[in-house]
């Protein structure tokens, strides 16, 4: 095995991770994972001279992780509408927060953290399967909301509910588990 | 006048689309006055910061 393949290898179990957390189906992780170690066996020399081969390889990762959301999509079947009336306990009869968010650590400081990292990979883990799918494909691939609607064939309404369901739901876990409120 | 429920929806609602002008000013008015909601709106912010650096650099 020659250096470049074995660090490439070497990068897999990080990859799986990333991979996983998104897809939350481990055989299509482990398929775009394989694509991704492929690509880069295959295109060595475009990472010529480039500092940092896991950046590298996770940027072609997210390529074959959008690529994976499509597929899975248009196979997947209708998901009902949803309130998001789970969320009633937090809040009295009048609406009032039970228990209002406290304020958090300097945003610039926390996000310095990789123990901050450890706990938000930590609460995206215990989001349900959908709710994950719905904002990471929002928050860290970057799609409009219009486009998750078309790809995950919901509702722009169901499509809020969703993302504020994963919202609140971090933000709660976070502020549960993670020492950093003031 | 905003309950925090709905005030809180509309900060999340605004982070995906245009709010109406009307809601707009409501959820302005909310956040004035309540500091629960305006710290929800601050971690809301936080989250999709961090969501972006997420990856390599970040574990």
């Amino acid at each position: 095995m020659n250096d470049f393949r074995s660090r490439v290898e070497g990068e897999r179990p990080y990859l799986l991770r990333y991979a996983s957390l998104q897809l939350r189906d481990p055989h299509a992780a482990e398929d775009a994972v394989q694509e991704t170690l492929l690509a880069a066996l295959a295109g060595e020399a475009s990472f010529a001279g480039r500092s940092n081969l896991r950046t590298w390889l996770t940027g072609i990762l997210k390529h074959k992780v959008i690529d994976a959301i499509r597929r899975s999509m248009r196979e997947s079947t209708l998901i009902p509408e949803e309130d998001a009336g789970e969320f009633d306990a937090l809040f009295d009869e009048r609406g009032h927060w039970v228990d209002a968010p406290g304020a958090w650590a300097d945003p610039d400081a926390l996000l310095e953290q990789q123990r901050f990292f450890i706990a938000l990979e930590a609460c995206l883990k215990r989001l349900p399967h959908k709710i994950a799918q719905a904002f990471m494909m929002r928050e860290h691939l970057g799609f409009e909301t219009d486009e998750i609607c078309k790809e995950l064939a919901i509702t722009p309404t169901h499509c809020w509910v969703l993302l504020y369901r994963a919202r609140m739901q971090l933000r709660e876990c976070l502020e549960k588990d993670w020492s950093g409120k003031k | 006048m905003l309950s925090c429920k709905e005030a809180s929806r509309l900060v999340s609602q605004g982070m995906d689309r245009r709010l109406p002008f009307g809601r707009r000013v409501q959820l302005r008015v909310h956040l004035a006055i309540c500091d629960g909601c305006t710290n929800f709106s601050k971690q809301l912010a936080l989250l999709r910061r961090a969501l972006r650096e997420f990856g390599p650099k970040s574990s």
